[in-house]
C-alpha cells in the first residue's frame, strides 16, 4: 500500500498556511539559502539527477529543459511560471498557490538563480482572483524578507518577480501562447522553432515551467536527490498531486508518489460514493483519453499510463460512476474546447465547432448511425494536424469514449433520447434542465 | 538579369539535398519544404503560405509526410504530418506529398473538409469564383460532397473595412494573409484577428466583436485626423492575396467573373516606380487592375492608386474625335484632316513672320518616353524653339543642371534592391509613402536593419513606420540642412557606410542650393544619390530631353557640339541655340501675351501656381492633346484626342532609370501623343519620325548619351538660411498625398474615401503664438485662402503644412504659391 507523501501540501492544514512566517516555521527558504551557496551548475545537475519531470502534463525532464538555455551572452533570460491552470478537472496548482504560495516563490528564486534569470514572471489564470491576490501578497512578503529583490541574502543575486494575471483564455496555458499573452499580444501559439529556450519572452532565452515543477525544486535542494528519487517509479520519480474529483466520497488533492494506482487513491478518498461503482475516469484531465474500471490498477506514472493508451497529464482524476452519461460528459468537454479554441488553425477551430454540433445532436437523440463514424473521422482530421496540442486534446475524450462506450452512443441514437437520469449523477440538488436554464438566464 | 541576381549567384550558397515524391532536389539551406517542392514542380495546396510573408502555419492545408535523419543518421518518419510551409529542409529528408503519401492526401482532404464546413459555398455569386484557391483546391484536394449537415456560422455581410475594402467574414478561412500583409509589408496594422475559436474574425477594431461590454479599451488604435482607425495606401493588396472571396473591393464587387476577363500586363501610370500591373478588361472596358509580379521592382505589391485609379480615362468626358473651335466660339467635333489642318495653320501663324512670338510646348509629366521625345523633337524641329518643359510643377535651373549633370542618361543608378539593402538612407524633399508608393514598401522591408533620416518639417506616419530620424527642416532650408550633415553627426556617419543612399525628391527644386548640397554630400560621404520624382513621366522625359535646356541623352542645349550631334542625327541643319523657357516662365509669358501658340498635353491648370487658364485664353492659338475634356482642352482652339496608357504601348522610365515598356491593353482607335505629333508634323511639312514606338526607340538608341563635356555642369547655387519662427507669417509646407484629388484619380469615389483627411499641421508652439487651440484655421496669401481643421503636430516651429491637392486643400490654385512661401495663418472664424 502506497502512503501519502505530503511535500508541497505539507503545510496546507497549518494556521494561515499562506503566510511567509508559517512557511518559514516549517523550514521554508532553507533551500534557497542552501542553493545560493551552491554552484549554479550543481543545482541544475541536482534537478537533472532527481529525474523531476514537468508537472504541467507533458512530463519533459525539467533539468534538461533548463539545460537547453544557450550560454549566457550577458543579456536577460527569463523564468516564466505557467500558472494558467484551466484544464477541466485539473486542480493542483491553484490549491498550491492558494495554500502555500511561498513554496512556489522559493522555487522561483532557486530556479532563477540556477538559470541566471533576474526577472521571473508568474502567469496566473486571471479568473482566480483570490489566488492572484495571495501570490501578490506572497511576493510582497518575500521581498520584505529579502528572499527577493536586490542582493538576496548577501549573495549578490538580484531577482524581481512579476505576477501577471491572464485574461481568461485556456490557450494561454500553451507555453508560447502564454509568452505572447505575457508580452501583451493576442494569445495564440507561436511557430516553433525557435523554442522558448532560444527565443522566448521578448525573444530572449526563457524557461517556462509549471507551478508544481518549480515548487518541487526547493524540496529537492533541501532534502537531496536521493530522497526525491526514493519516491516514484524508475522513470517517473518523486511525488505529485493527484486531484480527485467527481463521484468519490472525499474529493481533493492527494500528494503521493508517482506510480500509485487509482484503486489506492479511491481508497484514500473513502471510495466511490456509496452504492455506486466506477464507470470511467480521466487520468490527467479532460485532454487525456478516458480510462475505465479495467485500469484501476494501472500505476499512475508517465510510462504505465502511456502504455495503457492515455497520458498521465496533470493527474486530474475525474471519477464518474455508472449513473453518468458518457455522451453528456464528452459533449460538455467538447463544448469547452470549442469555446477555448484560439481559432488560429483550421483543424481545431472548425473541428471543435463541428464536433460540438454532432455531439449535441447525438446526446439529444437526434443523431444518426453515420454520426459516430463522423465523430471519429473528424477527430482524425484534428489529431496530429492542429497547430498545437489543444486540438489533439479535444479529440481524446471523444475517440476514447467511443472506444469504450460505443454502445452507449448507439443507444442514444436508437432510443432517440438520452437513456440516463441526469439527476442521479448530480452531486448537488438537481432541477429539471428547463427550470435550471430559466434561472441561469434570470 | 539584374545586378542583384548576379551577386546572388556568385555568392556561395550552402545547400541541402532532399527527396520530394521520389525526386531529388537541392535547395539553399533554410528553404521551406513547400518552396523546395515548387522547385521540382510539385504543387502542395496552401492558403496561409505566401512567399513574401512570414510563415504562419495556420491553415494546415499543406500537410505532408516527412521523414528525416536523426542524430545517428537513421531516417525516421515524423509521427504526424508536418506543415510544409513552416518546416525547413534538411539534408537527407524524405518528403512525400499528397501525390505519393496516403497520410498526406488524407490529412489535406480532412483539412479541406473542415475549411468548407463554415464556408458559404456561394461561389456562383462570389467575385473570387473562377480564380479562387479555395475553389480550385477544393476541386483538386477535397471531397466531392460535404458531410457537414449542421448549422454554419454566419456573419452580417459585408463589413466595410474602408470605403474601398469590404469583408465577407463568413467566406474567410482565417489564413491571416491580409493581417500579416498589413503588419509586415505595409506597416498598417489596421485589421487584426478578433474574438476566438469559430467566432474568430478579421476586422478593424470593433468593441462589439471584442465583447468589451462596458469596458473601455486601453490606449487607442492608430487614428487619422478624422478619428477613424487608419486606412492604408496599400490595402488593395489584401484583396489580391486573399485566397478566398472574403476581401473584395467596392469598385469591382459583383461587376464581373474572372473567366470573362482578358488580362493584359502593363505598367502603372501613377508614379515613378513603374510598378508592374495587370489590367483586366471585358469587351473593351477595364474592370480592375491587379499587381503583377516583378521581383526587381514592385515584387507583388502595388499602391491603391495603382490598383483602383483607372476610371479617369473612361469617364463621359473622354474625347474620341478631334475638336475644333468654330466661328461660334464653341468646340465642335471635326474630322482628323480638318483638325490637323486647323492645328497646322494655328501653329504656322505663330512661328512665321517677323512679328511672330513663337510657340511653346507643355507636355505634362505623365507622358511616356516616346511621347516626351516626340514633344521635344516637335518643339525643336517644327516649332524651332527650346521652349518645351514637362516640369509643370516646382522647378528650377539648378534642378535642370543637376538632372543633366548627374541623373539623365546615366542608365540604371540606385535600384529598389539597393534601397532595400542600404544600411542608411537620407530622404530630402521626399516622402516615400506619399510620393513613392512602392519605394516606401521596399524601405519598410528593411526597417530595423536600416537607418533612415528624413529632412522634412515633421515625421509623417510613413516616415515613422520606417523608424526614421527627423532632421527638422522648414521648406527652403533643405540646402542648409544637407550641408549640416557632416562631421560626426549621426546622419553623416551613417551615410559613410558602404551602400548608403541619399534620396532627393523633385520638391527640392523649390529649395535653392539643395541639389548643389546633395551632390556635395554624396561626394563627402561616398553615398549614392537617387532622384525620385513623383510623376510617371518625369524620368523618361528627362532622358528624352523634354526640358528647355536639355536635348536627348542629357546634352546641354547650350553646347554647340551637342546641338550639332543631335541635329545630324535628326537630319536637320541646326537646332535652336537659345536655352528655352521653363514651364512656369512659359505660362507667365503666355499670360502676358508674349507667346503666340501653346501646345498643351496632360496638364491640369489647378496643379499650377501660374494661371494656365489665363495663359491659354490670352494666347492666340492653343492646341491641346488630351484624353478628356479637361479645363485646358475646353479652352483650346484645337483638341486632338490621344490615348490613355491602357490604350497604347510605350515606355515609362522609372526613377531607377529602368525601362518599363508596356503593350496595348485595350485596342482602340486612340493614338499616342507621339503618333499624333508625327502626323501633325507631316501636315507642317516635317518628317518627325515618331509614328511608332519602334521608330522612337531606334532614334533614342542611335543618339545615345552625351559625351561628358556635352552635359551641363553640376549646379553651384548657394543655399539661403531660412528663418522659420512662430508668428503671423509662417512658411508653407505642402506635398501631394498618395490618395488625393489628382486628375488621374477622378471617377473613383471608393478610393477617394480611403484618402487621409485634409488638415493644416502646426506645432504646439506655433499654434499658441497665433492663438489657435483647435477647430478650423485659415491659411492665406494675398492670392487666396484655405480653411482646414488644425492638427497640432510634433514639428518644426514657424511652418504650416497642408496637403497639396486634397479635398479642400488645392494649394496651387487657392493660395497661388509654392511651398516655401510665406503665408498667414489665423484661427477659426
Amino acid at each position: 500500500m502506497t502512503d501519502l507523501t505530503p511535500v508541497l501540501s505539507a503545510t496546507w492544514d497549518a494556521q494561515e498556511s499562506w503566510k511567509l512566517s508559517t512557511y518559514e516555521d516549517h523550514g521554508g527558504y532553507r533551500a534557497l539559502k542552501k542553493a545560493l551557496g551552491m554552484d549554479k551548475a550543481d543545482i541544475i545537475q541536482a534537478v537533472k539527477d532527481s529525474g523531476l519531470r514537468g508537472r504541467g502534463g507533458a512530463g519533459f525532464p525539467t533539468g534538461m529543459k533548463w539545460g537547453f538555455l544557450p550560454p549566457d551572452d550577458g543579456g536577460p533570460r527569463y523564468l516564466v511560471v505557467n500558472a494558467d491552470e484551466s484544464e477541466p478537472g485539473t486542480c493542483k496548482d491553484i490549491p498550491t498557490m492558494l495554500s502555500a504560495p511561498q513554496v512556489l516563490v522559493e522555487g522561483v528564486a532557486i530556479t532563477s538563480f540556477a538559470i541566471g534569470c533576474n526577472h521571473a514572471f508568474i502567469y496566473v489564470r486571471g479568473e482566480v482572483t483570490h489566488v492572484y491576490r495571495r501570490l501578490l501578497q506572497a511576493v510582497r512578503e518575500a521581498y520584505a524578507a529579502g528572499h527577493l529583490g536586490k542582493n538576496i541574502h548577501g549573495s549578490g543575486f538580484d531577482l524581481d518577480v512579476t505576477v501577471h494575471a491572464g485574461a481568461g483564455a485556456y490557450i494561454c496555458g500553451e507555453e508560447t501562447a502564454l509568452l505572447d499573452s505575457l508580452e501583451g499580444r493576442r494569445g495564440q501559439p507561436r511557430l516553433k522553432p525557435p523554442f522558448p529556450a532560444v527565443a522566448g519572452l521578448y525573444a530572449r532565452p526563457t524557461v517556462v515551467n509549471n507551478v508544481e515543477s518549480v515548487a518541487s525544486v526547493p524540496a529537492i535542494i533541501d532534502r537531496g536527490v536521493d530522497w526525491f528519487t526514493s519516491m516514484g517509479t524508475e522513470r517517473s520519480k518523486g511525488m505529485g498531486l493527484f486531484s480527485l474529483s467527481g463521484h468519490v466520497e472525499r474529493p481533493g488533492q492527494y500528494e503521493a508518489p508517482l506510480g500509485i494506482t487509482l484503486r489506492e487513491l479511491i481508497d484514500m478518498a473513502g471510495g466511490i460514493r456509496a452504492g455506486h461503482q466506477l464507470k470511467f475516469w480521466t487520468p490527467g484531465g479532460s485532454s487525456t483519453p478516458i480510462f475505465t474500471d479495467e485500469h484501476l490498477d494501472t500505476p499512475l506514472d508517465y510510462e504505465s499510463v502511456g502504455a495503457a493508451g492515455s497520458m498521465l497529464g496533470t493527474r486530474a482524476l475525474q471519477i464518474f460512476d455508472e449513473t453518468t452519461c458518457v455522451v453528456r460528459v464528452v459533449t460538455r468537454w467538447t463544448e469547452f474546447y470549442k469555446h477555448e479554441s484560439c481559432g488560429k488553425c483550421t483543424p481545431c477551430r472548425e473541428g471543435t465547432f463541428w464536433l460540438t454540433q454532432i455531439l449535441k445532436r447525438v446526446e439529444g437523440g437526434q443523431g444518426t448511425e453515420a454520426d459516430i463514424q463522423q465523430l471519429l473521422d473528424t477527430c482524425e482530421s484534428i489529431l496530429g494536424r492542429a497547430f498545437c496540442a489543444l486540438g489533439d486534446g479535444a479529440t481524446s475524450c471523444i475517440s476514447s469514449s467511443i472506444q469504450y462506450f460505443r454502445e452507449e452512443f448507439e443507444q442514444h441514437i436508437a432510443e432517440g433520447a438520452c437513456p440516463f437520469d441526469h439527476s442521479a449523477a448530480a452531486l448537488f440538488d438537481y432541477d429539471a434542465p428547463a427550470k435550471a436554464t430559466e434561472e441561469a438566464h434570470a | 538579369m539584374t545586378s542583384t541576381a548576379d551577386k546572388a549567384t556568385t555568392q556561395a550558397v550552402e545547400t541541402v539535398s532532399l527527396t520530394i515524391d521520389g525526386a531529388e532536389v537541392t535547395v539553399p539551406k533554410g528553404t521551406l519544404i513547400i518552396r523546395a517542392a515548387e522547385q521540382v514542380g510539385i504543387d502542395i495546396p496552401r492558403f496561409c503560405d505566401h512567399p513574401l510573408l512570414k510563415p504562419a502555419g495556420a491553415c494546415r492545408q499543406c500537410l505532408v509526410d516527412v521523414a528525416a535523419p536523426d542524430r545517428e543518421g537513421n531516417v525516421r518518419p515524423f509521427p504526424k504530418p508536418q506543415a510544409s510551409c513552416t518546416m525547413t529542409v534538411m539534408d537527407g529528408m524524405i518528403v512525400n506529398t499528397q501525390h505519393s503519401s496516403d497520410t498526406a492526401a488524407k490529412a489535406q482532404e480532412g483539412v479541406m473538409e473542415l475549411l468548407l464546413i463554415n464556408h458559404p459555398l456561394d461561389c456562383p455569386v462570389c467575385d473570387k469564383g473562377g480564380e479562387c484557391p479555395l475553389q480550385n483546391q477544393a476541386m483538386s484536394n477535397g471531397r466531392t460532397e460535404s458531410r457537414f449537415i449542421d448549422v454554419k456560422r454566419v456573419f452580417e455581410k459585408p463589413l466595410s473595412l474602408s470605403s474601398q475594402i469590404l469583408l465577407d467574414r463568413e467566406r474567410c478561412i482565417l489564413c491571416q494573409r491580409c493581417t500579416r500583409f498589413s503588419k509586415e509589408i505595409a506597416g498598417d496594422a489596421f485589421i487584426d484577428l478578433q474574438n476566438r475559436g469559430a467566432m474568430q474574425q478579421i476586422g478593424t477594431f470593433n468593441e462589439d466583436v471584442l465583447e468589451f461590454d462596458g469596458y473601455e479599451p486601453i490606449g487607442v488604435a492608430a487614428e487619422d485626423e478624422s478619428g477613424r482607425a487608419f486606412s492604408s495606401y496599400y490595402s488593395g493588396n489584401t484583396i489580391q492575396i486573399c485566397p478566398v472571396g472574403a476581401l473584395t473591393s467596392a469598385s469591382y464587387r459583383f461587376r464581373s467573373r474572372p473567366f470573362d476577363l482578358v488580362s493584359s500586363p502593363g505598367i502603372s501610370e501613377h508614379d515613378s516606380s513603374g510598378a508592374a500591373i495587370r489590367t483586366d478588361h471585358r469587351r473593351g472596358k477595364i474592370l480592375r487592375r491587379l499587381a503583377d509580379n516583378d521581383p526587381v521592382v514592385n515584387e507583388e505589391w502595388i499602391t491603391d492608386k495603382d490598383r483602383f485609379a483607372f476610371s479617369w480615362q473612361n469617364l463621359n468626358d473622354r474625347i474620341t474625335r478631334p475638336l475644333v473651335r468654330g466661328e461660334d466660339g464653341e468646340l465642335h467635333e471635326s474630322s482628323w484632316p480638318d483638325a490637323l489642318a486647323a492645328a497646322a495653320k494655328g501653329l504656322r501663324a505663330a512661328i512665321t513672320g517677323d512679328e511672330a512670338q513663337g510657340a511653346a510646348v507643355l507636355p505634362g509629366g505623365r507622358v511616356t518616353l516616346e511621347d516626351a521625345y516626340a514633344y521635344q523633337k516637335f518643339a525643336r524641329t517644327v516649332l524651332g524653339t527650346n521652349d518645351v518643359d514637362i516640369r509643370t510643377r516646382t522647378a528650377s535651373d539648378e534642378e535642370q543642371d543637376f538632372l543633366g549633370s548627374s541623373v539623365a542618361a546615366k542608365g540604371m543608378g540606385v535600384t529598389f534592391a539597393d534601397l532595400e539593402k542600404a544600411p542608411a538612407v537620407l530622404l530630402a524633399g521626399f516622402e516615400p509613402e506619399d510620393e513613392g508608393g512602392i519605394v516606401f514598401l521596399r524601405l519598410h522591408k528593411s526597417t530595423g536593419k536600416q537607418q533612415v533620416f528624413s529632412i522634412a518639417p515633421f515625421l509623417t506616419r510613413g516616415a515613422e513606420k520606417l523608424n526614421a530620424t527627423l532632421l527638422p527642416t522648414a521648406p527652403g532650408g533643405e540646402g542648409k540642412a544637407l550641408a549640416a550633415v557632416k562631421g560626426s553627426t549621426d546622419a553623416a556617419e551613417a551615410l559613410k557606410e558602404d551602400g548608403a543612399i541619399i534620396v532627393v525628391g523633385e520638391r527640392l527644386a523649390g529649395s535653392p542650393g539643395a541639389f548643389t548640397q546633395a551632390l556635395a554630400l554624396a561626394k563627402r560621404t561616398g553615398a549614392k544619390l537617387a532622384w525620385i520624382p513623383r510623376r510617371a513621366g518625369e524620368r523618361g522625359a528627362l532622358e528624352a530631353g523634354a526640358l528647355p535646356g536639355l536635348l536627348p541623352g542629357a546634352r546641354a542645349v547650350t553646347e554647340a557640339s551637342a546641338r550639332t550631334a543631335v541635329a545630324q542625327a535628326w537630319g536637320v541643319d541646326s537646332l535652336p541655340e537659345a536655352a528655352g523657357r521653363g514651364a512656369a516662365q512659359i505660362i507667365a509669358d503666355a499670360e502676358a501675351g508674349k507667346v503666340d501658340a501653346l501646345i498643351v498635353g496632360g496638364v491640369t491648370p489647378s496643379d499650377l501656381t501660374g494661371d494656365l487658364q489665363a495663359a491659354i485664353e490670352r494666347t492666340p492659338f492653343v492646341l491641346s492633346l488630351e484624353v478628356r475634356r479637361s479645363e485646358a482642352a475646353e479652352a483650346a482652339d484645337v483638341v486632338l484626342p490621344v490615348a490613355p496608357p491602357s490604350e497604347k504601348s510605350g515606355t515609362f522610365v522609372n526613377w531607377e532609370g529602368r525601362l518599363r515598356g508596356f503593350a496595348t491593353a485595350l485596342k482602340t482607335d486612340a493614338m499616342s501623343d507621339h503618333r499624333v505629333l508625327d502626323i501633325l508634323a507631316r501636315e507642317l511639312g516635317v518628317h518627325l519620325g515618331t509614328g511608332t514606338v519602334a521608330e522612337v526607340s531606334q532614334q533614342l538608341g542611335s543618339l545615345g548619351a552625351a559625351a561628358a563635356k556635352e552635359r551641363p555642369a553640376a549646379p553651384k547655387v548657394d543655399a539661403p538660411k531660412v528663418d522659420a519662427k512662430p508668428g503671423a507669417e509662417l512658411i508653407l509646407a505642402a506635398w501631394h498625398q498618395l490618395v488625393d484629388e489628382g486628375a488621374l484619380q477622378d471617377g473613383e469615389p471608393y478610393l477617394a474615401g480611403t484618402g487621409r483627411t485634409s488638415v493644416a499641421r502646426l506645432s504646439r508652439k506655433t499654434a499658441d503664438a497665433v492663438g489657435i487651440q483647435d477647430g478650423l484655421v485659415t491659411v492665406s496669401t494675398e492670392f487666396g485662402s484655405l480653411e482646414l481643421p488644425v492638427a497640432i503636430t510634433d514639428m518644426i516651429d514657424g511652418v504650416v503644412w497642408v496637403p497639396a491637392k486634397s479635398p479642400g486643400s488645392w494649394v496651387a490654385q487657392e493660395l497661388g504659391v509654392e511651398p516655401g512661401a510665406r503665408v498667414t495663418v489665423k484661427g477659426g472664424i
